[in-house]
């Protein structure tokens, strides 16, 4: 069948995540071979999951875990006894 | 990046943390604690508030331990507890603003087609040594609506899975993949154009296509 941008963009996410049947993959696979602004916005945005999941991106601030740790603390050892 | 949950580890803990080895619980609650955050942070959006809410969740996880029935993943119920905490939060303080996680629904109507490219050359991960530019991609997530915040939180930066991610927002698998396609479509339409300059230059050996 053949399919128009739209329609590819509407997938764009669910394609990313191979959460598409075989057959619109076939669709959309097809559409990507001729098509070159579907093929620019799949890499694109394929491109910005991937970065956007680096640990640079979103780093813990420093210390945090050290402060949770001596807030937790007090609260494990008073329910000791 | 998040380890692979063990719920056999986490069983154990449990059990024992719940005989009186309180001191375990600090390794309990370690590979959660990132996700915790930066949930609470996709919420609260605020560090400082972030952070706070963060060690009450995890006061509140110690607390109520014995409550966890192991029916989800472990990790999963820390996550709806930081929820809780976070919207609890949110509506102490009176910022549940227009763009907050309720004012949207996934039926709300909106404009998510992507930035318009005819080619497009790959931003190797190398270039997130480059400050500005994990810069320009935390500001654009924080940009985005409460709801889709949180779904590119937890699927794309915390790489949970869809399920887990359902049951930690408490909404439906669907309303995951609606969320998560929105906000992939708005980042995507934000930053296009802004990530160009920094694909790397096309070198003698031109990998660029």
């Amino acid at each position: 069948m053949r399919i128009d941008c739209e329609h590819v963009w509407e997938h764009i996410s669910a394609y990313i995540d191979g959460d598409v049947d075989a057959a619109l993959r076939a669709d959309i696979n097809k559409h990507l071979e001729t098509c070159e602004i579907c093929s620019a916005v799949l890499d694109s945005t394929r491109n910005v999951v991937v970065l956007v999941a680096d640990g640079r991106v979103f780093e813990l601030p420093a210390g945090f875990s050290d402060r949770l740790h001596k807030r937790l603390e007090p609260v494990l050892q008073s329910s000791e006894t | 990046m998040t380890k692979a949950p063990n719920a056999e580890f986490e069983a154990d803990c449990i059990r024992r943390i719940l005989a009186g080895e309180h001191q375990l619980f600090h390794e309990l609650i370690r590979p959660c604690e990132r996700a915790i955050y930066f949930l609470l942070l996709s919420i609260l959006h605020n560090e400082a508030d972030a952070e706070d809410a963060a060690q009450e969740t995890a006061i509140k996880v110690f607390r109520n331990l014995q409550l966890f029935r192991g029916e989800s993943q472990f990790k999963t119920w820390v996550l709806s507890i930081a929820r809780n905490e976070g919207l609890g939060r949110l509506r102490k303080s009176d910022r549940l603003r227009e763009d907050s996680l309720e004012a949207l629904t996934d039926e709300s109507s909106g404009d998510f087609t992507p930035a318009v490219l005819t080619s497009w050359r790959e931003i190797p991960a190398e270039a997130l040594e480059k400050k500005e530019l994990a810069g320009l991609l935390r500001e654009a997530i924080e940009g985005l609506p409460g709801i889709y915040r949180n779904a590119v939180m937890l699927r794309d930066i915390e790489e949970m899975d869809v399920n887990e991610t359902a049951a930690a927002l408490g909404i439906t698998e669907g309303s995951v993949k609606v969320r998560l396609h929105r906000a992939r479509a708005l980042l995507q339409r934000k930053l296009a154009h802004k990530l160009k300059s920094f694909a790397p230059k096309r070198g003698l050996f031109g990998r660029g296509r």
